[in-house]
């Protein structure tokens, strides 16, 4: 138990929608979620296949704590051939759609093909039917969400749907549940709208049980205590994620105007610390911290806008609460565009969410077009005269908008940074990894950040890996392979769990193993989890290996790697990937081309 | 003496652990579709309001029930749901005005609140002391404690304090 054991495979070119038992053998092998829907994709499609064809498969998947008591167990992950990178796409969100899914009886949910006409799907335990969505294509998440749970007269449904970017194939389009919770990256919105499929709406009463419900409840209260009582955990709860915009100012490691610089000087007007100061006029940004489901840490932020700001001082639609900043939106709204306006980065924050987009790539590429047009390179003609300079709050706010609504060059943002930046013939200027923008770490500070980033095998990305603690303590690339590859495995296998990195604050791998092990039958130990994490992290390598990926996609952006960091504690250092690369293929058991050697693959099961 | 659950929805996080520690202790099963609490969220998720049966003394779900199903626990004060009794009429769930009291298509009886025996699960499982465990004859004595912090804070600040 812990699996429903149970697939909803929908095929919407045939119209389908059939239920299978769950593989237990690929369970045993790759756990659930992240891990087991890798499995099911590698052996649903070619890797070749075009992301926004109808070959490529969506799969929602939940994971074997997804659902229980354990805490922070309402993840899920969205797997699927990502649009912005050509790579695997593995986007984990929260909320509470995700637990719900597995309420309804459900693992996995797998969707091919393509509906002939803009469809949802509606799913309430073992009925499952596919609805005509003529009349929601072209309303946003929020209308979405609102609209189906008004149809179908059940308040009780969650809802993942995609805005007018995903129907139009913005590539870093993202799925929204639960009105601000993301499955953000690399374009797996993008992926559903290509597919006709505006939403699943879900609603389950079947509930979840565990193999041995005593010992399993025994364990969650002794790791629900060590949350409680650990310091990491009780800095989310207080400040939410954006705490880490104060660590990184004061590194020197805070990407600034597209990497120009890497230290912000409008940080204390962005960080938690003014989130939570009231105005003159009496508006404080921060209302509350709010959970996803099943979460003991509540990191999440809600937040308002100040009602004489510039950005709703004429639209009463916004004067409401929603999902606040988190330290990634403020990044990369904030010192990545130079921007030290706080209702203006919430604003876009909330427009992120309404429209359904990854406002880490959204702003990455907005930085790469605020570059190019402080060079000249592109003009108020191509911009619809808005003034694409950096620190132009307004600019940030009008482009979320007109991309949420691919309108004007919107559209031309749409296309992400790497394909922005070739159109105007400078490859350089794109701040990306395998096609997509990094987060808030700069790897000429932060050394093996910068290798998890280069070797991430959904392009830049700072989920799957771990290397702060290394890093700050020394600033070369020495020895920063190996936590890297260690940390990359071990995030593997929580990712496959069902629940949340941010516990790892408090848990070791002991922690999962033992909720593991008491909620699935079996016998799970540390060391075949951790086996389980690495065979995760090479089966999505096989999949970019086979999609077309070299290990020349493994670098990093020039600026990074040739142009010494500014200032901070890193002043004068560059990205040392040159000695971490091979160190790291070797740790892996690949070949300095950077394929899995043949005795990897037979080690870890992966042969055929 | 009798204990009643003191909800303070400025503390929840809207987290449903409460919702899964009731209907695990009930069913034997995480699922929240089958919980005596729930909980309800406002304004994106800005609000969370948890809400159950509050044990009416006069309940309007046992003067209703035709087969005398619904009993008071003496020793918690509880309306309790007798399983065995229950026929489904679901007259209770149109006599209670709180909408606390609901069938249970699965087992075609009704399930309320009643208080896990005098050890709600629901309080137990809330890690921000959102739903707590209380003196009944005392549920307003923390809110009044805060007033009087209150008041006794503005004497001392004030001449002479």
């Amino acid at each position: 138990m812990g699996w429903q054991k149970k697939v909803l495979r929908v095929d919407l070119t045939k119209g389908s929608c059939e239920p299978e038992p769950l593989n237990m053998d690929w369970a045993a092998a790759y756990l659930g979620e992240r891990g087991l829907a890798t499995k099911y994709l590698w052996e649903n499609m070619d890797p070749k296949a075009d992301p926004m064809g109808p070959d490529n498969v969506l799969i929602f998947a939940t994971g074997p704590l997804t659902g229980t008591m354990a805490s922070t167990s309402g993840r899920y992950a969205v797997i699927t051939k990502g649009p912005l990178t050509g790579a695997i796409a593995c986007s984990n969100s929260g909320g509470k759609f995700g637990a719900e899914l597995k309420f309804a009886g459900y693992d996995l949910l797998i969707i091919q093909g393509v509906a002939s006409e803009p469809v949802y799907l509606h799913i309430v335990d073992e009925q499952v039917e596919i609805v005509p969505a003529g009349e929601l294509w072209g309303k946003t998440v929020w209308e979405t969400e609102e609209w189906i749970k008004a149809k179908h007269q059940n308040p009780l449904l969650k809802v993942a749907s995609i805005g007018v970017a995903g129907e139009r194939g913005v590539r870093f389009a993202c799925i929204i549940n639960d009105l601000h919770r993301a499955a953000g990256r690399s374009g797996v919105g993008a992926v559903m709208g290509s597919k006709n499929l505006k939403a699943v709406a879900v609603y389950g009463t079947i509930g979840v049980t565990v193999d041995d419900p005593k010992r399993f409840m025994a364990v969650v209260r002794e790791t629900h205590a060590l949350l409680a009582e650990n310091d990491g955990r009780k800095e989310l709860t207080e400040l939410g994620t954006n705490a880490m915009i104060d660590s990184m100012q004061a590194f020197g490691s805070l990407p600034t105007r597209n990497f120009h610089e890497v230290q912000f000087e409008g940080v204390s007007k962005i960080n938690p610390e003014a989130m939570e100061k009231v105005t003159p006029g009496g508006h404080r940004n921060l209302l509350a911290n709010k959970a996803c489901f099943g979460c003991t840490i509540a990191c999440g932020r809600i937040a308002h806008i100040d009602e004489t700001h510039f950005t709703i001082v004429n639209r009463p639609k916004y004067r409401h609460a929603s999902g606040g900043l988190e330290y990634e939106t403020a990044y990369a709204f904030g010192p990545l565009l130079g921007i030290d306006d706080i209702d203006a980065l919430t604003f876009a924050s909330f427009l992120m969410n309404e429209h359904g987009m990854d406002p880490i790539s959204f702003g990455g590429t907005l930085a790469s077009a605020m570059e190019l047009y402080e060079m000249g390179v592109i003009t108020d003609k191509d911009t619809d005269g808005v003034a694409l300079k950096f620190g132009n709050a307004e600019a940030l706010t009008v482009m979320a908008e007109k991309t949420g609504k691919y309108e004007g060059f919107g559209q031309v943002l749409g296309l992400g940074s790497k394909l922005l930046c070739e159109k105007y013939g400078h490859p350089e200027l794109s701040m990306t990894v395998k096609g997509q923008e990094f987060a808030g770490y700069d790897s000429r500070a932060l050394q093996g950040m910068g290798l998890g980033f280069a070797t991430s095998n959904r392009g830049a990305c700072h989920l799957k890996h771990d290397v702060f603690t290394q890093d700050m303590e020394d600033q070369t690339g020495q020895g920063k392979a190996k936590p890297c590859k260690d940390s990359q495995d071990l995030i593997s296998m929580v990712d496959s769990t069902g629940l949340c990195l941010f516990t790892m604050a408090a848990w070791g791998v002991e922690e999962f193993q033992q909720q593991i092990d008491a909620a699935c039958a079996g016998d799970w130990t540390v060391e075949r989890l951790l086996e389980i994490g690495e065979r995760v992290w090479n089966l999505e390598r096989l999949f970019n290996l086979r999609a077309g990926l070299t290990a020349a996609d493994d670098s990093l952006p020039k600026r990074l790697l040739e142009v010494p960091a500014p200032s901070g504690t890193a002043k004068g250092q560059v990205a040392e990937l040159d000695i971490m690369l091979p160190e790291y293929y070797q740790l892996r058991g690949w070949t300095p081309e950077g394929v899995p050697s043949s005795e990897t693959l037979d080690r870890l099961q992966l042969q055929g | 003496m009798q204990k009643s659950l003191l909800i303070d929805p400025a503390k929840c996080t809207s987290c449903l652990q409460c919702e899964m520690a009731c209907s695990f202790e009930h069913e034997g099963v995480f699922n929240p579709a089958k919980s005596r609490i729930k909980v309800f969220e406002f304004e994106h998720g800005l609000r969370a309001i948890p809400y159950t049966c509050t044990q009416c003394a006069e309940a309007w779900c046992m003067q209703a029930c035709p087969v005398e199903a619904i009993t008071k626990n003496l020793a918690t004060g509880a309306m309790e749901v007798n399983e065995a009794t229950c026929v489904g009429c679901k007259v209770c769930t149109i006599a209670c005005p709180f909408g606390t009291i609901n069938y249970n298509q699965s087992t075609g009886k009704v399930i309320k609140c009643d208080l896990c025996g005098g050890d709600p699960e629901c309080a137990k499982a809330c890690p921000t002391g959102a739903i707590t465990y209380v003196d009944a004859d005392w549920t307003g004595y923390g809110r009044m404690e805060a007033w009087a912090v209150k008041t006794h804070a503005e004497a001392t600040a004030g001449p002479g304090g």
